[in-house]
């Protein structure tokens, strides 16, 4: 039995700060670096001296894999590699690889300049961690080093995400950072092949939810946007630059198109086009109905959204904006909440999931009055909606997951310890599947099967091959195989016996029993040998299948043993029977038979052979 | 194994490979040289083709004949719907093979003859950008040929083609087969599978196949290794190295000792199932040379090894890693870009130039490949010889999609054209050429639009490069009597004298200049030598100088120091591999009921006996049902001590008579 251990420093019974420490076949994988939104102090990051409380990081990790753009999966990483001083090779997808680096750059502006964090990579540590990420695509088998290779599946949850697998010599596991198992207005669903990995690490953020049909909650998001805005009020959609931001223009695009509405809608987002632009490249990423049109339609150049001014915030008569972050927790999207918060006709829209710690949060929570760092207070009197549109699994398809890669083991991070422990428990189940979710810092190990390879003489698979298909097709049958293996240091191979000898190079014996039995029996010869074949048989009976019986005119041999019969006189015959000692137990049981049906006794000898 | 050869041409190669059971086509490109022998198809009808006189063989008195040859200019066309020469189908049954693999979308245009109507069961795979720009090459290729239909087809000339000049026997007509409909291309690509870049198959062989698609400006290359896992202390591999780019097919195969470094991770791996990567880092060293051939493909003598570039080149990262060779990748491309710049100069740019003053250009294109690097530094050769105001014209039904895909396909392409996607912005600036104006595309020339915005002088991209269908064949028609208006060759695959022959008289200027994006003779050796194959298959003439310039002898593949066998159209080839151990899968059960039986310390034998699971080519051994033991003995034979034994255990009556082998003891009782 061989074990991988499994220790998250973050995402481990908890959002936020994936980082996810795995250690197989002498191997340390690091699965992710993100950041902590709800934090401002060191929690923030994961505790990367676990790794290597003293000695230099980089030695202690063979490779770091990045599933996807979001901070809290990639939001560390500059601080890893250019404070932290990790200097191994770094994974992702090319779109991940691209855009990244913006939102990272988005999110150090505002914790630095607008939150005065200190103890924050810089601009230039953005850049130079990047130059060292090695972009990957999908299913593009990427040999890290000497036995360790890992593989990228399409993920869904946003532009570029990818669920990773991980192989170590025999050992494998599955990562598969944020997914989404139905496909969405501009992705596909995650897929995987049946990779039947020894652990699959999968995210559990929604472990409990079955969601109800996407196309309900569509429409219920457009009604509740279009109610807001024929009241005259203000929708606020905070969201993240890239990712639910463009499925949802999508979806009101079209929407104000089909009923031609007018009020405007904006984007904050500050690189609008940019960001759309990244959409248009990436097309190959996205799903079929967009990759299929894109030629006559781009499914990104949108008409009725126009970039947003902060100028317009006081505008009069209604709006919808999409403002940036995602979780209210700062930047103009919380400027935008504070202004519009007061006002009954006003409404926010949440359609993501937010950290605990966050402005997002503490609204969605139900909090009416929120409190300023400068002891601003705040009513909050707008509506306030959350709609999931956060593209994670659900429980279901999780469960999809693990029926398509088949796993020996399940283990769960990225959700919170209650809803995990519920899903633990279905997994057990359903699928009989040992299943972990370890707390963050906690280490857990994974119990593997041993798989061993060996060598096989080509000849002996041959000859095991023309004796099977010279039989008739028996599906049922066992196709045996029997030969020697040699062990020589730690390579192991299977050969025929001789050439077993020749290889090691001993000197083979063949011990070869020989004995007589006379029995009484006055048919010819051929008779006899079918009358002791008939008795052969049903001493067998059902496990005769198991031998190679062959009745000629002369003799009979049961595998390896042979039998002649000779005239000693009208009556008697002489039975001689022969087999080497490798056949010891088919010979005992012919022997039996013979002298069971043997009268006289006494005469027959054993010679034994020895050569 | 065996290797046959279903094609001609070794540019649009089409081989068979039987291996352990299994058939697998390596390519299907289709040879339309036969388009040679056809008169064009106008786009709209002219007296022209029409009026030229019929053609028949003073021999022959054949009635039906009439009106199936046309003579123009002393030279002799078939008057019928075009015609191409398809792989040879007698050799193999299509129906047999299980996969094909179409290393780039030029080697694809033969698909849907192997796979419709064939019986045809397997899989085909391709990459994506293969499968996209492949279907539209022959979505154009059909529609061009649809748009024109010919209403007679001749066939009673194939009867007689010896007595046609040039007609010989090599050339087999008979073969020779109109082209597919839509329907069947549809058909056949969706039997495509798209596979990644450098994406493992597992478990259709025990073989391991390895896919390298290497992309350069929407021309690929692939290598293809086939490694066959065998025990780790045999390397026991074949090795295959498959058309590079336009050029050569090379298939190398049979035991083939990589390097030191392979046979370090062998020893190093020797109890487990582990690729041998790093021989595959070493091989995109070799990627390397594809893109030193790209380079090269305009046949400039500086590009050697004197000049650094193989420096440049990872030549000392034997870690390699795909995404640092994109990097190499990127400096081959910027040298690419200049030198491009440099022979447009040189050879054809000053003519469009000259032209542009008052007359027009024409150049006969394939819808994707070199054209999207012509676009780019015509049009800032054009801006700097303030030419701007000259408008370029990309006609072909599929002109909109191949600009769009072009620019999604990112990934694929040379780091610095990769990079430029992180701005983000678009990888070919034609996009912004298109944006701007400054290049139009059109389905065709009776586009609307294309009549409201057709000004001279200009320069027009379109199909075919044949110039036997599509709307090449109008432009011909329309420019060819004035001597201002220039056609240049660009696309190395017709000879442009005969491309031109059923049009002459001609007056406008010609140009051949073609871009061939292969390997040259001087790269693919150096190639071979460094992949040291212990046999090396290369099609036939590429073992002796080329017909037209049969002094250059050194335009051979060298044949020095290892084993070179040729193969022709419909030759097959054997080649003897030598297996002695293949990798089984043994269940942990069936590993912990082994006793085994040390020999000396680190030498250890045991018999077992197992089940033995096949599935898919893979072997596992699991635990048998049966309980049948098989012991062998060995050891030294003391016969003494043995009758000894057996009287200490009451057995006396013991007669031993020693024979020539050994020895048979009698025990009586």
């Amino acid at each position: 039995m061989s074990e991988i251990k499994v220790t998250p420093l973050g995402a481990g019974q908890d959002v936020g700060r994936s980082c996810i420490l795995v250690s197989m076949g002498g191997k340390n994988i690091m699965l992710d670096c993100g950041m902590h939104m709800g934090y401002h102090d060191d929690r923030k990051f994961p505790d990367f001296k676990f790794i290597a409380p003293q000695g230099p990081v980089t030695d202690m990790i063979d490779c770091l894999i990045i599933s996807h753009f979001h901070l809290d999966h990639c939001g560390a990483l500059p601080y890893f590699t250019e404070m932290f001083g990790y200097a191994g090779p770094i994974y992702m997808t090319h779109p991940t690889k691209a855009i990244a680096p913006i939102l990272l750059e988005d999110f150090r502006k505002i914790s630095v300049e607008k939150k005065g964090d200190s103890n924050f990579f810089t601009s230039q540590m953005i850049k130079d961690c990047m130059k060292k990420v090695i972009a990957v695509n999908l299913h593009q088998t990427v040999h890290v080093k000497h036995n360790l290779e890992i593989k990228a599946y399409y993920a869904g949850h946003v532009l570029g995400a990818a669920m990773f697998q991980v192989k170590v010599g025999n050992q494998s596991i599955v990562y598969t950072g944020d997914y989404n198992m139905t496909p969405d207005r501009h992705l596909g669903a995650a897929w995987i092949d049946k990779c039947r990995p020894d652990l699959l690490i999968t995210e559990s953020t929604y472990a409990t939810t079955i969601r109800d049909s996407k196309r309900c909650r569509e429409r219920d998001f457009l009604k509740k946007v279009h109610e807001c805005v024929d009241r005259g009020g203000k929708v606020l959609i905070p969201v993240f630059a890239l990712g639910r931001a463009q499925e949802l223009c999508i979806l009101l695009e079209t929407y104000w198109e089909r009923m031609n509405l007018q009020a405007p809608i904006y984007f904050a987002v500050g690189l609008t086009e940019k960001a759309t632009n990244y959409y248009k490249m990436f097309i190959t990423w996205t799903n079929q109905k967009i990759r299929k049109t894109f030629v006559q339609r781009n499914m990104f150049d949108f008409k009725h959204i126009r970039p947003f001014d902060k100028s317009f915030i006081d505008n009069p008569g209604p709006m919808v904006v999409f403002a940036t972050p995602g979780m209210l927790h700062s930047g103009l999207s919380l400027i935008i909440f504070k202004k519009w918060a007061p006002v009954e006709n006003n409404m926010l829209i949440m359609p993501g999931f937010c950290v605990q710690g966050t402005i997002g949060h503490k609204v969605l929570s139900g909090v009416k009055k929120l409190e300023f760092e400068n002891k601003q207070i705040i009513d909050v009197k707008m509506a306030i909606e959350y709609m999931s549109f956060s593209a994670h699994a659900d429980a279901k398809g999780i469960m999809q997951l693990i029926q398509y890669c088949e796993p020996k083991n399940v283990l769960l991070v990225h959700g919170e310890a209650s809803k995990m422990v519920f899903l633990k428990e279905k997994i057990k189940q359903e699928f009989n599947l040992d299943c972990f979710m370890p707390a963050n810092g906690e280490s857990c190990f994974v119990q593997t099967d041993m798989k061993i390879s060996i060598d096989v003489s080509v000849n002996l698979l041959k000859e095991e091959a023309v004796k099977y298909n010279s039989e008739p097709p028996n599906p049922l049958k066992e196709r045996q195989i029997h030969g020697v293996l040699v062990i020589k240091d730690s390579s192991i191979s299977l050969m025929d016996v001789d050439e077993a000898c020749k290889e090691v190079g001993i000197s083979r014996h063949i011990v070869r029993f020989t004995s007589n039995v006379q029995i009484s029996d006055s048919s010819p010869i051929n008779k006899t040998l079918e009358l002791i074949y008939d008795q052969l048989l049903s001493y067998l009976q059902d496990k005769s299948q198991e031998y190679k019986i062959q009745l000629t005119e002369s003799s009979l041999s049961i595998d390896s043993v042979l039998l002649s019969v000779e005239r000693i006189d009208d009556k008697n015959k002489r039975v001689f029977v022969t087999w080497p000692n490798q056949d010891e137990e088919v010979g005992k049981i012919v022997l039996h038979v013979l002298k069971s049906m043997s009268n006289t006794q006494g005469t027959s000898y054993q010679p034994i052979e020895l050569g | 194994m065996k290797v046959y050869s279903l094609s001609s041409h070794p540019n649009k190669a089409c081989y068979i490979l039987r291996f352990k059971e299994m058939t697998i086509m390596l390519d299907c490109g289709l040879c339309a040289l036969p388009l040679m022998h056809f008169l064009p198809l106008p786009i709209i009808p002219t007296a022209k083709f029409n009026n030229l006189p019929s053609w028949i063989p003073r021999e022959c008195t054949e009635a039906q004949l009439e009106g199936e040859l046309k003579e123009c200019c002393g030279k002799v066309f078939v008057d019928s719907a075009p015609e191409f020469q398809p792989p040879l189908s007698q050799l193999v049954d299509f129906s047999e093979v299980n996969m094909i693999l179409i290393s780039n979308y030029l080697s694809m245009l033969a698909l849907p003859f192997i796979t419709e109507g064939t019986g045809f069961e397997g899989v085909v795979y391709a990459t994506e950008p293969t499968l996209q720009i492949g279907k539209f090459y022959l979505e154009e290729l059909v529609q061009y040929i649809e748009k024109t239909p010919k209403l007679t087809s001749a066939s009673h000339w194939k009867d007689i083609s010896h007595l046609i000049s040039p007609f010989s026997e090599d050339i087999k007509p008979r073969s020779w087969r109109q082209l597919y409909n839509l329907q069947s291309v549809y058909a056949s690509l969706a039997r495509v599978q798209m596979v990644g870049y450098d994406e493992k198959l597992v478990g259709l062989t025990s073989f391991y196949i390895k896919l390298y698609f290497l992309y350069r400006c929407i021309e690929f290359a692939i290598i293809l290794y086939w490694k066959y896992y065998s025990l780790s202390s045999h390397p026991n591999k074949a090795c295959y190295i498959l058309r590079f780019k336009e050029m050569t097919i090379m298939l190398d195969c049979g035991l083939c000792e990589l390097k030191e470094c392979c046979g370090k991770v062998f020893v190093d791996s020797a109890p487990e199932f582990q690729p041998p990567l790093s021989q595959l880092v070493d091989f995109s060293e070799v990627n390397m040379i594809l893109i030193s051939n790209y380079l090269s493909m305009l046949a400039l003598p500086f590009i050697t090894e004197g000049t650094g570039f193989e420096g440049v080149v990872y030549a000392t990262e034997p870690t390699l890693q795909i995404g640092k060779c994109n990097v190499a990748y990127g400096k081959a491309v910027l040298l690419h870009s200049d030198l491009n710049n440099i022979t447009c100069d040189e050879k054809w740019m000053r003519d469009i130039k000259n032209q542009n003053e008052s007359g027009s250009v024409l150049v006969p294109c394939y819808p994707s490949g070199v054209i999207y690097d012509l676009f780019e530094c015509l049009s800032s050769h054009l801006d700097n010889s303030s030419l701007t105001q000259i408008p370029m014209f990309f006609i072909s039904p599929v002109a909109d999609i191949s600009l769009a895909y072009s620019n999604i396909l990112a990934e694929w392409l040379s780091d610095c054209k990769q990079s430029k996607v992180y701005l983000p912005e678009e990888p070919f600036p034609h996009a912004h050429l298109v944006k701007t104006g400054r290049l139009k595309h059109f389905k065709s020339i009776h586009d609307d639009a294309f009549n409201a915005e057709f000004r001279q002088p200009c320069i027009v991209f379109c199909g075919h490069p044949s110039l036997r269908f599509g709307d090449s064949v109008h432009f011909v028609q329309l420019w060819g009597s004035n001597p201002l208006h220039t056609i240049i060759f660009t696309e190395p695959d017709f000879p442009y004298v005969e491309a031109l022959a059923p049009f002459q008289p001609l007056a406008m200027k010609s140009i051949h200049c073609p871009i061939d994006t292969s390997l040259n003779f001087n790269q693919a050796n150096k190639l071979i030598r460094e992949l040291k194959p212990s046999t090396l298959v290369v099609p036939d003439c590429y073992t002796h100088p080329p017909p037209s310039f049969p002094q250059r002898t050194e335009l051979v593949i060298d044949q020095v120091d290892r084993k070179v066998l040729t193969l022709k159209r419909g030759e097959v080839l054997k080649i003897p591999l030598k297996r002695k151990r293949t990798r089984v899968n043994m269940s942990a059960e069936i590993a912990e009921a082994v006793e085994p039986c040390e020999l000396r310390p680190g030498l250890a034998i045991a018999s077992i006996k197992g089940n033995l699971k096949v599935k898919d080519n893979q072997y596992c051994i699991d635990m048998s049902s049966s309980s049948r033991h098989h012991q062998y003995e060995t050891g030294a034979l003391d016969v003494e001590q043995f009758v000894e034994r057996l009287v200490h255990e009451g057995i006396t009556d013991v007669k031993v008579e020693p024979n020539a082998t050994g020895y048979i003891i009698h025990l009586y009782h």
